[in-house]
């Protein structure tokens, strides 16, 4: 085709494209929309159960309750969501939905907070959001206390860290040494440090409030210990009325 | 093999060795050190290149007479991210957990410069069929090295392999870190990527004298 090259047709296959294109990718978007949000929230509802100690790990890799079971699973482990806003405590059975990074950003008063009370085996179980920013993109999870406030499991994700290091927040090695520490120092709130060199690999020691860090991720494991002393701290009030 | 002609077999084998793009060519050297820390990012990077790779090379051919020569690039360029938003959109609706895996490499397979080299290579003057095989063909010699640095990368910088502790486990000192043995952790940053290419173009070069260009 020998015309290709003059202006008018450029212009008019460029148009034309865009609007080929551009409705394609609409519709696929608003399409799979539905399929997509389904997806997401299965997935807060796995992470939550997860944090609990609700999930079908098998050595050393993570597996959370499958998508088909998590909906009655959650339904049968979480007796109760809150939603804390304004210094009021209210009972909210959708606060899992709640957008931590929307809330963080707004004002102490409009904020809404969820907060999520587990029961497993007859034990209460009290589940934080968290939201934070590692190094390339944002962080964020879930940590579940019990009423001594003594970490019962956490689980930590991200939207961009570097695999192979600071993507290994989300692997159980790392995951797993924060069950059993304490965020508490007497009754003063101290949170969880990502520590280097504490001498400490295997994470024996669990009253100091650390634990071993991943080699070659320093940003992200300050960003987690940073995660983790800002959300929490938020709900620490709550937890004491709540008592815990 | 009567399914493909002896000139077919070659866009499929050559990227494979002797036109490598990595190694020889030098593009999409940028995701090869970013993305094979692991070995299991590494295959599923090769896998989403070679599907994008191989359809958009298809549907780059079958335009490539009415694309307008002073735009092709831009024409080239969305058709990937199409593609790629696509395949993304679809991963996420249907197989969630494999699309939470390749979240950081989308942004990746588009800025690929073999991409959009092979695109204006090959697709713009060659058929549908023969594109098609020429995609597969450069996707799959760029995957068989992020594959092989990535196996050297996990091996030696984490003591893994698809995340097995094949050397023993490190904190317990077990397996070679019994008798010593340490992680290089140097192996994880992406410079050694660079080193370890670096090492496998040297051995190409030095068993294949044709390869080595004169001043």
């Amino acid at each position: 085709m020998a015309n290709t090259d003059k202006n008018g047709y450029t212009v008019i296959f460029a148009v034309v494209m865009v609007l080929v294109v551009g409705s394609l990718l609409a519709f696929t978007a608003s399409s799979l929309k539905p399929a997509i949000t389904e997806n997401e929230r299965f997935e807060k509802q796995q992470n939550i159960l997860y944090a609990m100690g609700i999930n079908e790990n098998v050595e050393g890799s993570v597996n959370f309750v499958p998508t088909n079971k998590v909906e009655a699973e959650f339904g049968k482990y979480i007796k109760e969501q809150l939603v804390i806003q304004n210094g009021k405590i209210e009972k909210d059975s959708s606060a899992y939905l709640i957008n931590l990074k929307q809330e963080l950003a707004k004002d102490m008063s409009e904020r809404k907070l969820p907060l999520f009370v587990g029961e497993k085996e007859g034990k209460d179980y009290y589940i934080i959001p968290m939201y934070g920013k590692g190094l390339w993109d944002a962080i964020w999870g879930f940590i579940a206390l019990d009423e001594n406030y003594v970490v019962q499991g956490v689980y930590f994700d991200h939207k961009g860290e570097t695999p192979g290091l600071g993507a290994n927040i989300k692997e159980r090695y790392f995951m797993d040494d924060f069950t059993g520490e304490e965020i508490m120092s007497g009754t003063e709130y101290e949170g969880i440090t990502v520590a280097k060199g504490n001498n400490d690999p295997l994470n024996e020691r669990k009253d100091d409030g650390k634990v071993d860090a991943l080699a070659g991720a320093t940003i992200t494991g300050n960003g987690v210990t940073a995660m983790i002393n800002s959300t929490v701290k938020l709900y620490i009030p709550y937890l004491k009325d709540l008592k815990i | 093999m009567a399914l493909l002609s002896k000139k077919d077999r070659g866009l499929i084998l050559d990227p494979l060795a002797d036109n490598n793009p990595i190694t020889i060519q030098v593009l999409g050297i940028c995701s090869a050190l970013a993305i094979t820390a692991q070995l299991k990012a590494s295959i599923v990077m090769g896998i989403s290149v070679m599907f994008v790779l191989g359809v958009g090379n298809v549907v780059i051919s079958l335009m490539r007479n009415i694309i307008p020569s002073k735009i092709r690039i831009i024409v080239q360029l969305v058709v990937v991210a199409a593609l790629v938003i696509i395949v993304d959109q679809v991963l996420k609706a249907f197989a969630y957990e494999l699309s939470k895996t390749l979240s950081v490499f989308v942004g990746l397979i588009i800025t690929n410069c073999i991409i959009m080299g092979r695109f204006e290579a090959f697709a713009l003057g060659n058929g549908p069929w023969r594109s098609f095989l020429d995609g597969i063909g450069n996707a799959a010699g760029y995957a068989l090295i992020l594959v092989i640095v990535g196996f050297f990368r996990e091996l030696l910088g984490s003591g893994t392999l698809l995340g097995f502790k094949v050397l023993g486990d490190p904190i317990a000192k077990t397996g070679l870190y019994g008798i010593g043995y340490e992680n290089n952790g140097f192996m994880l940053l992406s410079p050694m990527a660079l080193i370890v290419v670096g090492i496998i173009i040297w051995v190409q070069r030095s068993r294949n004298k044709a390869l080595i260009e004169e001043n």
